[in-house]
């Protein structure tokens, strides 16, 4: 999967977690600029997209986290690797 | 993990949130939400539900709306651990199990503080459930791998204590009844199966921990969430406390556990308040045995030793039995001939017993109907049955004509039948007394009452005929639990509805100023058990002669008996004795207890006025002790 198919997939499981439909992805977006994105949703987030993705996440990875862009990047390459 | 199996499947849950979420009327979405509860539901679906019931939610907390069918309680979560991703889950479970809870957690770690220091913002909140949710790395005993068994137990108990004193704060200063979490090991094993042989090696602390941990809640009249058995069962999987949630969030539960761990939490607040289910109504063929009765006749349908499919079904009645050995009321629910149905309870190695159904309904008619039909004959609430049914189809349209009976998704497999009921929780308990051992056969009976009062001439002739025995006796601590338990699940003959806690119980009834009994009826045909408790305290709020029945309820299985007379008698007899001139009578009106609207006149009160601060649809009776004529009743009374 390219970035932009993660992102694509990766979308349904923001709206879910913050409950808005309205949402919509971008690379540069960051917890700043999605309100209710805090340390709380962020595990809940990290964890719907392990089951959305089947994959898991490393403790690193989960620290190294910059943006939604990146979070895509991990993503496709944990699918790249199974 | 899949969980929540016991849950039906919604064709497209998500959709039918965001559906919901279109509603402007905040109780209008809290209604769909507590609708949707009720589905097979993960993490993220719940958290959304939890939204969805929010502004509905708070509007009863505010006291400013009701939602019937749902009873509100407020919890607070001390906890040494994150649990703040679990609230909304417990939240949307307590709405699956009929509460509207208002969840207050202490801050992170603060739970030694928040119940020693007086924490005020508790206290504002005051708690009615108190749940104490502690993990192995909170505070680890300080022990040398090499410690006795001495040592260790002397390190247990004073962690023993210190939880001990915790818990006797929780009742005093807001007489709540605790939970107390047991402690889910967190390290892997050092020494492997040898473990346990070392006395201070992690595992063995810990269980040694949780032995002394359940003893003492025992003792205490604190009520466990058995977090730790739970997670050896393997109810949570392989990942109830996965190592890199702690580290990234301090979570003992990974929040995609959220709706279980939420829904064991909710099961026991539900308990609390009397509103765990009280009947299984089972299914017959394929259900209790395998093969069609009718079809196959007694020899040819499949129970017991001799094939893996026969001895599954066993398995099943055996676990069906257990249960009603416990309190749990067994009926029968079947398509069938009523004599072919009856006549399969001949086959030899049937675990249930005929006389083990308090209810047997066998005919040709819909199951909703006939479910309607046992509630009535056991006067019970349809929201007591639990349906158990092989049929997908038969479970289906009663969770559509009968929302209010909980109806089990079952696996394929009747092998697993006992372990998907167990799962569901529908009989969570909060005490466990003799009576309940007996329920079973008090349910028959009573059946047995109902025909000899259709064969009796006269009202006055069936009631002496009865040879009934009331035996009231003050409020102690052998009838607490028991007392509590019928003040919270008695809806119909309640004259306030007043919900209490034990400790608040027993903070009336110990007092000398108040009569508190409690209240057993025997007859020919056998021991009712509790069916009435009476609590009468003096209030500020009436005159020093005059005492106030603050909650007077009975169990609708003893009604039309003239128990209520003998009642009056036993305690009008106590208020004099203790100095008081007159009793002073309050009926508080709900959607239930309409049949004691009449209560109070009927046996001789007068309408009095209302005190200044009683609420304003509830009507007040005055009773004088040393004029009033006495009740007439057919009871031989022990007081």
């Amino acid at each position: 999967m390219t970035e932009a198919e993660v992102i694509k997939a990766l979308t349904p499981v923001f709206h879910d977690v913050f409950d808005d439909d309205s949402i919509v992805l971008s690379p540069e977006m960051t917890a700043n600029d999605i309100e209710g994105w805090d340390s709380q949703t962020h595990v809940m987030l990290t964890v719907a997209a392990e089951q959305r993705f089947g994959i898991k996440f490393r403790t690193a990875e989960l620290e190294s986290l910059r943006n939604v862009g990146h979070f895509a990047q991990v993503i496709g390459a944990k699918l790249e690797g199974k | 993990m899949d969980q929540l199996l016991w849950l039906a499947e919604h064709p497209d849950l998500s959709a039918a949130i965001g559906e919901a979420k279109r509603q402007t009327d905040p109780l209008a979405r809290l209604a769909a939400a507590a609708r949707l509860s009720g589905y097979r539901r993960d993490f993220t679906q719940t958290a959304r539900l939890d939204r969805l019931a929010t502004d509905g939610l708070r509007a009863m907390v505010r006291g400013e709306a009701t939602v019937s069918g749902l009873r509100p309680l407020r919890i607070a979560l001390l906890s040494s651990h994150t649990v703040d991703h679990l609230v909304p889950a417990i939240r949307v479970a307590g709405l699956q199990r009929r509460l509207a809870l208002s969840v207050h957690v202490a801050p992170y770690g603060m739970y030694r503080q928040a119940l020693l220091m007086d924490d005020p913002e508790l206290a504002d909140f005051a708690p009615q459930l108190i749940i104490l949710a502690l993990d192995a790395r909170d505070a680890p005993l300080q022990l040398p791998l090499e410690a006795s068994q001495a040592e260790v137990d002397a390190a247990v108990a004073e962690r023993i204590e210190e939880l001990r004193l915790l818990w006797r704060r929780a009742r005093e200063r807001h007489a709540a009844q605790v939970v107390q979490q047991t402690i889910v090991p967190a390290d892997p094993p050092i020494f492997g199966s040898f473990e346990a042989l070392v006395p201070a090696a992690p595992y063995a602390v810990i269980d040694r921990l949780n032995a002394a941990i359940r003893s003492a809640a025992r003792e205490d009249g604190v009520l466990l969430m058995d977090l730790a058995w739970e997670a050896a069962r393997g109810s949570y999987g392989d990942g109830l406390a996965e190592p890199l949630r702690w580290h990234q969030a301090k979570q003992l539960v990974s929040p995609n556990l959220a709706p279980l761990y939420g829904d064991q939490l909710a099961r026991i607040a539900a308990a609390s308040l009397g509103l765990s289910r009280k009947c299984l109504v089972l299914d017959l063929d394929n259900t209790l045995w395998g093969g069609v009765i009718g079809d196959d006749g007694v020899d040819g349908i499949h129970l017991g030793q001799g094939s893996a499919s026969g001895e599954a079904f066993l398995a099943f009645q055996r676990y069906a039995a257990l249960l009603a050995r416990r309190g749990v009321i067994l009926a029968v629910c079947s398509k069938n001939d009523p004599s072919v149905a009856e006549a399969a309870f001949e086959h030899p190695e049937m675990a249930l017993k005929r006389s083990d159904i308090a209810a047997f309904v066998a005919n040709w008619d819909d199951k909703a109907g006939n479910l309607r039909r046992i509630a009535s004959m056991l006067d019970i609430g349809l929201d007591s049955l639990v349906f158990v049914d092989d049929n997908p189809a038969e479970r289906d349209i009663v969770r559509r004509e009968l929302p209010e009976v909980a109806v089990p998704e079952l696996p394929e497999d009747v092998a697993d039948y006992p372990a998907r009921v167990a799962a569901a929780g529908y009989f969570e308990a909060v005490s466990f007394t003799s009576d309940d051992a007996s329920r079973g056969r008090n349910y028959a009976l009573n059946a047995e009452r109902k025909a000899a009062l259709s064969q009796a001439t006269d009202m006055e002739g069936y009631l002496r005929g009865l040879e009934m025995v009331l035996t009231a006796t003050p409020i102690g601590a052998a009838e607490l639990a028991r007392s509590t338990q019928l003040i919270n699940k008695t809806n119909q003959f309640n004259l306030t509805t007043r919900r209490y806690g034990e400790a608040e119980v027993d903070r009336i009834a110990s007092d000398p100023r108040s009569v508190a009994l409690a209240i057993r009826l025997a007859d020919k045909f056998g021991d009712n058990g509790l069916i009435s408790v009476v609590l009468a305290r003096p209030d500020a709020a009436i005159a020093d002669d005059e005492l106030l029945i603050d909650s007077w309820l009975m169990s609708c299985r003893v009604l039309g008996r003239q128990v209520e007379e003998a009642v009056l008698e036993v305690l009008a007899r106590a208020a004099s004795a203790a100095g008081y001139d007159a009793l002073i009578g309050e009926y508080r009106p709900t959607e239930r207890n309409g049949m004691v609207a009449e209560h109070y006149p009927r046996l001789g009160f007068v309408q009095h006025p209302a005190p200044a601060d009683a609420a304003s649809e509830a009507t007040f009776w005055r009773y004088e002790l040393t004029s009033t004529r006495t009740p007439r009743h057919f009871i031989e009374v022990k007081a």
